[in-house]
């Protein structure tokens, strides 16, 4: 037996089993235990070693009776406990959900397990998907296995919001996992932690069984080592559903199959107003970077025009918010989850008890930003104008489709910070998103990619944006970073 | 113009009232959701994940839903919007598991349209009147709390959560408690004829928001009150009235009435406050960002359109038109949808039964249809079967007595037979001895004997006294036992009574 099972990626594990180098149970077992070793990260809310094993085990019988392999076949995943799963609960790191166990599987999870995946455990996110560095979680934050290279041992943010699924991919007790995005909460901290991580065109993946945060932003997107992993998963998380009328009736291209990093031909956009003040210099050398290898890979570089850029996140932050606060209004007490009843209370107690109770302050702080902005009177000021903003960026990179392929910018900017050093400053938490949020807003695929460390020894990671439906573009150009990159830090085990 | 005023102690009050119709669409599943919409089920056995809003649930639009709902909206004339969009209308309560309402409040299905309630002196509407329809869009239904399952706490069930209803706005164009009646009578016949709601007020398929204000004649609109979910006619004109006359009191006694949500109390048919404009929810209404806009093409306004049955105003032109019937019979026969289609067919196959085209026999069915059959079916008692009051059996006796071989009375007699016992109408006719003489002989016989039985009288007669005819013909039938068949009668005793002449 390989003695670095956990070592493997996607790919090198579903080749593994179905070449028979080593069974699916014992990429389970090894998986299984490098989780439960990693307890400090806490970035599993509940694990599931007994479901690893069962699809392990499944998969090893199919292969020994000679039937076809799933092309996920043997494979361990963490999943976002955002995704709702049959009969494990889900809480979307909240208390309001704490005990709920769903009697009905995500399309996307599903999907997963029908590929051939097993569920190492339900990974630790922000509170409801809000939040930049999983300090919001109900459930404790992640911590990020990558510490600075000071010897200070500070506690680092994995990003957010799908921070477990970043830290458990980093320290290699998940060779995958699944994330969402909605403004950058697969791409920051894929960014954060020295991962991949693509978020695909809004209706590429079905949100049916996805806890909502912004149904109008909300994506699914897998989380890996690299960049032929993330197609990997991505091909077989993708795909229509007519449960989700927002779910797009496209078939799904072999996107693994399709790589290719030769990209002469190929134009790629740096938008100018991408660079901004406060964005560390360190960044703006690594999209330089970026910049030449891409025009290694053969690609043309052209400077391009974002102009409503400035105006994404404050658009974002009303339309994102507006659609939580009617998306969580379900978490009532009243069919499910916690139910805070005071002696005596009638139906409006019980809402605000179990409510005050079950949500977090980010969660509440963001109820409050949607209510306001949806209230009578308030509504053109702030939700109107904020869509009209939307439909502004959207016509910025359709423009920009006219003179490039595929944009190339910072996934964040400035790399992950220490725990609690932006907890009580949430404008400058949200700034993290702000290279983020405007793919999101325009429901375009992007993709982040690790480029190197910074000088304190932490990760960086690019960006790359594509054309609706264009995640081969975004895949093909990651690549090309990839393969010049030649990222292979990975964090020191001190957990 | 109706003419119907509130008298109040400083002279006369006109009424205005719109009305907001919320009818349940008929289809198997939910607005959106597949679960079922039957109604009378135990409590919370129709409730998908979706209705019960389960984490992560998404809606889908029911293509039948909205499919009655334009084809309602084609019904009364109205514009059909191409693109229209679903809004969330958001507010807490405990039949609402979604937290807010899927609704359409800026861009509903339908747009302007209207509807003609008709005459009826009676009830003082002297002519024909057209109301305008404001718009009709589709929304989702809520649940149902019990307060009665439980000492300290209430029950819910969510059969009705998420079930389509369509919410159909008139324009304030009715005057009277009597046209806002007839009103909701023709959309409910118009709902009906289309088979996009059954109509059923009792089981909560249709109730309605009524919106009343009074003003001086000629004056502007008043400050109007909302009252909600009243669903009976009736109990829609009692609101009227009662709003209409409380509002005059309360400004004659200088007040001013005061824009709010009323309740409607059918025991007492008086309506109480519920909550006034400052406590009114902000619903917070913005799109749902769950779906798509809906975007209708032409093969679906085409079949939309082609599906559509004819319509009320129609079928009755059609009947006084056509069919030759009275106006009065054309409005009762066309007013509900089992009216008609039973008259329908009986009038076919009656009309086949004796090879007559249909304008010819349905004077005939139409008097049977509306007054003579009830009539012996009300009077038949227990142990009729209404069930054996089917098309062939009531075509048959028509038939029979439209051949002159029974009377109007034995087709009655005949008829009460066939209630109680499902036998054949000939077959009773003949056994039971309830057809009409027709033998000339026999007739000719009795025509005899009552002539030379009354000498006195034919010469009179024969003098110039016509009106002794009647005399004749009802001693000949008497003589007949009333089997006679009046036609042969009738001619036999003319020919016998102007042979000498």
């Amino acid at each position: 037996m390989m003695a670095d099972l956990t070592d493997l990626g996607v790919k090198a594990i579903r080749d593994g089993v179905a070449s028979g180098d080593f069974t699916a149970r014992e990429v389970a077992e090894a998986f299984n235990a490098a989780v439960a070793g990693a307890a400090a990260l806490n970035s599993f809310i509940v694990t599931t070693p007994d479901r690893a094993l069962q699809a392990a085990e499944a998969v090893d019988a199919d292969r020994s009776a000679g039937k076809p392999l799933g092309r996920l076949a043997g494979v361990p995943i963490g999943m976002k406990d955002l995704f709702c799963t049959d009969g494990v609960q889900t809480t979307a790191a909240s208390h309001i959900l704490e005990g709920f166990i769903p009697r009905y599987e995500s399309t996307v999870s599903r999907k997963l397990w029908e590929a051939g995946c097993g569920m190492l455990g339900k990974l630790n996110l922000d509170q409801f998907a809000m939040g930049s560095s999983n300090e919001t979680s109900y459930f404790g934050n992640v911590t990020s296995p990558w510490r600075k290279a000071d010897g200070a041992n500070t506690g680092m943010s994995p990003g957010g919001s799908s921070g477990g699924s970043s830290a458990a991919v980093a320290a290699r007790i998940a060779p995958a996992a699944t994330g969402t995005d909605t403004g950058g909460s697969i791409r920051q901290p894929a960014a954060f932690t020295g991962i991949c991580g693509i978020k695909p065109t809004y209706g590429r993946c079905s949100r049916w069984g996805v806890v909502a945060f912004a149904s109008s932003l909300d994506q699914a997107g897998p989380m890996a080592r690299s960049v032929e992993d993330c197609a990997l998963m991505l091909e077989a998380m993708a795909g229509f559903d007519p449960k989700d009328a927002t779910s797009l009736d496209l078939p799904v291209p072999d996107w693994s199959a399709a790589l290719d990093a030769d990209l002469r031909g190929k134009k790629v956009g740096i938008p100018r107003e991408y660079r901004m003040d406060g964005t560390d210099a360190e960044i703006l050398e690594q999209w330089e970077r970026g910049k030449q290898w891409l025009r290694d890979a053969g690609a043309e570089i052209v400077d391009i025009s974002l102009p409503h850029t400035k105006y994404a996140l404050p658009a974002y932050y009303i339309i994102a918010p507006a659609e939580a606060s009617s998306n969580l209004a379900r978490y009532d007490g009243v069919r499910y989850g916690l139910r805070d009843l005071p002696e005596r209370g009638g139906l409006q107690d019980m809402y605000a008890q179990t409510r005050a109770a079950g949500f977090g302050d980010e969660v509440k702080r963001r109820v409050l930003i949607g209510t306001y902005v949806l209230s009578a009177g308030f509504y053109d000021a702030y939700y109107t104008q904020a869509q009209k903003v939307r439909a502004l960026v959207a016509r910025d990179f359709e423009q920009a489709w006219t003179q490039c392929d595929v944009i190339l910018a910072p996934t964040t900017p400035t790399a992950s910070f220490p725990l609690g050093s932006l907890s009580d400053d949430p404008l400058t938490m949200y700034l993290n998103d702000v290279f983020a949020v405007p793919a999101s807003l325009a429901g375009l695929p992007a993709m982040s990619v690790p480029s190197g460390l910074n000088g304190e020894g932490l990760p960086l990671g690019l960006q790359l944006i594509g054309r609706p439906l264009g995640e081969q573009g975004v895949l093909n150009a990651a690549l090309a970073i990839e393969q010049r990159a030649k990222f292979a830090a990975r964090p020191d085990r001190w957990w | 113009m109706t003419n119907y005023r509130i008298q109040g102690s400083t002279g006369e009050w006109e009424v205005v009232i719109g009305l907001e119709v919320h009818a349940q669409v008929t289809s198997n599943a939910k607005l959106f959701s597949s679960a079922s919409t039957a109604f009378g089920a135990e409590p919370n056995t129709q409730v998908s994940l979706i209705d019960a809003a389960m984490p992560g649930m998404l809606p889908v639009p029911n293509r039948e839903c909205i499919r009655q709902a334009v084809r309602t909206g084609m019904a009364v004339e109205a514009q059909i919007n191409r693109w229209s969009r679903f809004d969330r209308k958001n507010y807490f309560y405990a039949d609402l598991p979604q937290g807010y309402q899927i609704s359409q409040l800026y861009h509903p299905l339908v747009g302007e349209g209207q509807l003609t309630i008709d005459t009826d002196e009676k009830a003082g509407i002297p002519q024909d009147k057209r109301i305008g329809i404001e718009r009709i869009h589709v929304e989702q239904d809520a649940g149902k709390l019990m307060h009665d399952q439980h000492p300290t706490m209430s029950y819910v069930d969510l059969n009705r959560s998420g079930v389509a209803l369509m919410e159909i706005v008139s324009r304030p164009d009715m005057t009277s408690p009597a046209e806002a009646g007839a009103y909701v009578r023709k959309l409910r016949a118009i709902l009906r004829y289309v088979g996009s709601c059954d109509g059923n007020m009792e089981e909560g398929s249709m109730r309605a928001d009524v919106n009343v204000s009074v003003r001086r004649p000629g004056e502007p609109l008043g400050t109007r009150t909302e009252t909600k979910n009243v669903n009976s006619v009736r109990f829609v004109m009692q609101a009227i009235e009662h709003e209409a006359r409380r509002q005059v009191e309360v400004i004659e006694d200088g007040g001013q009435v005061v824009q709010e949500t009323r309740l409607f109390d059918p025991g007492t048919g008086t309506t109480r406050s519920m909550r006034s404009k400052e406590d009114a929810h902000d619903y917070r209404y913005f799109p749902d960002p769950d779906l798509l806009p809906l975007e209708l093409d032409d093969a679906f306004l085409d079949e939309c359109r082609a599906s559509l049955p004819e319509l009320p105003d129609t079928k009755r032109r059609r009947y006084t038109e056509e069919l030759g019937l009275t106006p009065y019979n054309a409005r009762e026969l066309t007013a509900e949808v089992e009216t008609f289609a039973r008259f329908e067919t009986l009038l076919r196959r009656t009309a086949e039964r004796l090879g007559k085209s249909e304008r010819d026999v349905a004077t005939q069915v139409a008097n049977w249809a509306l007054s003579i059959a009830p009539g012996v079916i009300n009077a038949a008692g227990p142990d009729a079967d209404p069930a054996h009051a089917t098309a062939d059996a009531q075509a048959e006796i028509l038939s029979l007595q439209a051949a002159g071989e029974i009377s109007g009375g034995q087709a009655k007699e005949i008829f009460e037979i066939v209630l109680k016992t499902g036998r054949a109408a000939a077959e009773i006719a003949e056994t039971e001895g309830l057809k009409q003489l027709s033998d000339t002989g026999a007739i000719a016989a009795a025509v005899d004997q009552v002539l030379a039985a009354n000498p006195d009288k034919v010469a009179e007669y024969r003098g110039g006294k016509d009106k002794l005819f009647g005399f004749f013909v009802g001693q000949t039938m008497k003589a007949l036992k009333g089997q006679g068949n009046p036609a042969v009668v009738n001619e036999l005793l003319r020919d016998r009574l102007d042979q000498n002449a």
